[in-house]
C-alpha cells in the first residue's frame, strides 16, 4: 500500500479504491483506470476476481513473450491462473453477475447522477461501441462503484443532477472515488466522505455538478 | 457393439453448405475461441448477405473484420465492437446494420434456442435504450422485457480438441462463446486443433456432445491470428 503515499492523484484514487475490496470478495474490475485497482492489492490478499470473458481467479497480467494465446481478461490483456482458477462459458459467467454472487465491481464513467444513475457507455455520435457487459455489471453486481476523474478533459463535471448520456443502469452506483474525492450517493444525494490530499471540500464541490453535503467534523484524506 | 458415426469433413466441404443470406453464428471473444480457419474459407467462397451473430468484430484486419470490409456482412448482432473502428465506420456510415445485446443477454438468448426455448426474461436493460421496441411482461408484479431466443442456419465454432464424432473440448478463454453456439444452429461446423479418434476424449471431458455437431475439421495449422496480439 505504499502508492497512498505516491504523489500522482489517480494514483492515490486507485490506491484508495483497493481498499474497498474487503477479504473474501468475488471482484469485477472493469476495463481502463479500475483494472489498476490491482497493483495496490497485498500479495496473497485473499479475493477472487472475476472476467466477463469466462474466468475466476485471475492472476498476474503477462507481457506477450510469456502470454498464452487462449487466456484473456475481457479487456484484451493476457492474463494468468492461480491455483484454484476456473474457466466457464460465457452464459456461467454471466449468470454468477445476475445472480447476486458478484459482491463487488468497479467501473469507469462518464457521467454519475446524484441518484446513482451511470452513463458509461455510450457518446451519441462520437463513441457508441456497444456495452459489452457492462449493463448487467452495473445492474446486477452486490455493490457498484466508479472510478473516475472528477471532472471530464474540458474540466467539465462527471457528477451531475441527471445524467445526459444514455445509461448503463439507474439507482445502483454507491460510490465514487475520484483523483479529489471520495463521495457516497445518498437518499439525499451526494455527500462528501474524504479529501484528496490538498484538496478542500469548497473545490470538490466546485468541481461537481450537483449539491454535496459535508460530513460534520474533520474530513479524512487520502 | 455398435460405434459413432464419423463426421470429419473438408474445410471445404463445410463452408459450401452455407448458403448466401445465412444467419451465422460466430464463437470467440477477441481472439481466443474465434474460428479464423472458417472464416477465412467463408470469406474464399464468397456467399453474401449474412447476418453474423458474434460477441465483437475482432479488431482490424483480423477475422470478422476481412468479411465486413469486403461487404458480405448485412447485419452483425455483437455486444461490444470497440476494437474494430472498421466496423464501427462502417456501422455509423449505414454499410453494416449492427444490433447491440448485454453480453450475458446475448448468451441467454443463444443458449435458449439451443435449448428449444423461444425466449427468456429479463430485467437486464430495463432502463436503457437496449429496451426500445421490445415487448414488455409482467411476472409476480415485475416488469420484464422479453429476449427472443436467437437460433442460426450455422454456427462456426472454435475447439481445442474434438473427436471424429465431434464432441468438443475448449480450453481457458477460447470457450467463451462457443459451447452456446454449438447448440444453436441447424449445421454445427466446428475446427480443431487436435483431432482424436473415439474414446480419444474421455466422456468426463467432453463439454459439447458430439449429437450437436454437424461437421468437424481438424486444422492442419495455427496460422499466425490465432496468436499473441503484440499492440
Amino acid at each position: 500500500m505504499s502508492d497512498d503515499k505516491t504523489p500522482d492523484p489517480r494514483r492515490r484514487m486507485v490506491a484508495r479504491a483497493a481498499r474497498e475490496i474487503a477479504p473474501g470478495m468475488v471482484v469485477n474490475l472493469g476495463i481502463g483506470l479500475p483494472t489498476q485497482v490491482v497493483d495496490h492489492l497485498p500479495a496473497g490478499f485473499p479475493v477472487c476476481l472475476h472476467t466477463e470473458n469466462g474466468m475466476a481467479g485471475i492472476g498476474p497480467t503477462l507481457p506477450a513473450a510469456e502470454a498464452d494465446r487462449n487466456l484473456i481478461d475481457a479487456g484484451g490483456a493476457y492474463v494468468s491462473p492461480i491455483p484454484g482458477s476456473a474457466y466457464f462459458d460465457s452464459a456461467v459467467s454471466f449468470a454468477l453477475v445476475r445472480s447476486g454472487r458478484l459482491d463487488l465491481t468497479m467501473l469507469g464513467a462518464f457521467e454519475v447522477a446524484e441518484t446513482g444513475d451511470l452513463a458509461n457507455w455510450k457518446i451519441p455520435g462520437r463513441f457508441s461501441p456497444g456495452a459489452g457487459g457492462a449493463i448487467e455489471l452495473a445492474q446486477k453486481a452486490r455493490r457498484v462503484v466508479v472510478l473516475t476523474t472528477h471532472t471530464d478533459r474540458k474540466g467539465n463535471p462527471k457528477l451531475l443532477a441527471r445524467c445526459t448520456l444514455p445509461l448503463t443502469a439507474t439507482a445502483h452506483v454507491a460510490r465514487i472515488f475520484t483523483d479529489l474525492a471520495v463521495v457516497d450517493i445518498t437518499p439525499g444525494g451526494f455527500a462528501l466522505r474524504e479529501l484528496a490530499r490538498g484538496i478542500t471540500a469548497r473545490e470538490v464541490q466546485e468541481a461537481t455538478g450537483a449539491p454535496l453535503a459535508l460530513p460534520a467534523g474533520d474530513i479524512p484524506t487520502f | 457393439m455398435t460405434s459413432l458415426p464419423d463426421k470429419t469433413a473438408s474445410i471445404e466441404a463445410a463452408i459450401a453448405a452455407v448458403p448466401d443470406g445465412a444467419t451465422i453464428m460466430v464463437g470467440g471473444f477477441g481472439v481466443p475461441g474465434t474460428p479464423f480457419t472458417l472464416l477465412r474459407e467463408l470469406l474464399r467462397q464468397g456467399q453474401t448477405g449474412l447476418t453474423l451473430i458474434k460477441n465483437d468484430a475482432n479488431e482490424t484486419g483480423m477475422g470478422l473484420d476481412h468479411l465486413i470490409a469486403a461487404g458480405r456482412v448485412r447485419k452483425l448482432i455483437a455486444t461490444h465492437i470497440g476494437l474494430n473502428a472498421h466496423a464501427i465506420a462502417a456501422m455509423n456510415e449505414g454499410r453494416l446494420e449492427v444490433e447491440f445485446c448485454a453480453q450475458g443477454i446475448l448468451a441467454e438468448r443463444i443458449r435458449a434456442g439451443g435449448a428449444g426455448l423461444p425466449a427468456i426474461l429479463t430485467d437486464i436493460g430495463l432502463d436503457t435504450e437496449l429496451a426500445a421496441g421490445k415487448q414488455r411482461v409482467e411476472v409476480e408484479g415485475r416488469p420484464l422485457l422479453v429476449e427472443t431466443a436467437l437460433r442460426a442456419d450455422a454456427a462456426l465454432i472454435h475447439a481445442d480438441r474434438a473427436d471424429r464424432f465431434g464432441n468438443l473440448a475448449y480450453v481457458a478463454t477460447a470457450r467463451n462463446f462457443n459451447p452456446l453456439m454449438a447448440m444453436a444452429a441447424r449445421l454445427v461446423i466446428a475446427e480443431t486443433e487436435t483431432l482424436l479418434p473415439l474414446g480419444g476424449l474421455p466422456p468426463d471431458a467432453v463439454e459439447t456432445p458430439g449429437v450437436f455437431v454437424d461437421r468437424i475439421c481438424p486444422l492442419t495449422e495455427i496460422s499466425e491470428e490465432y496468436g499473441v496480439v503484440r499492440r
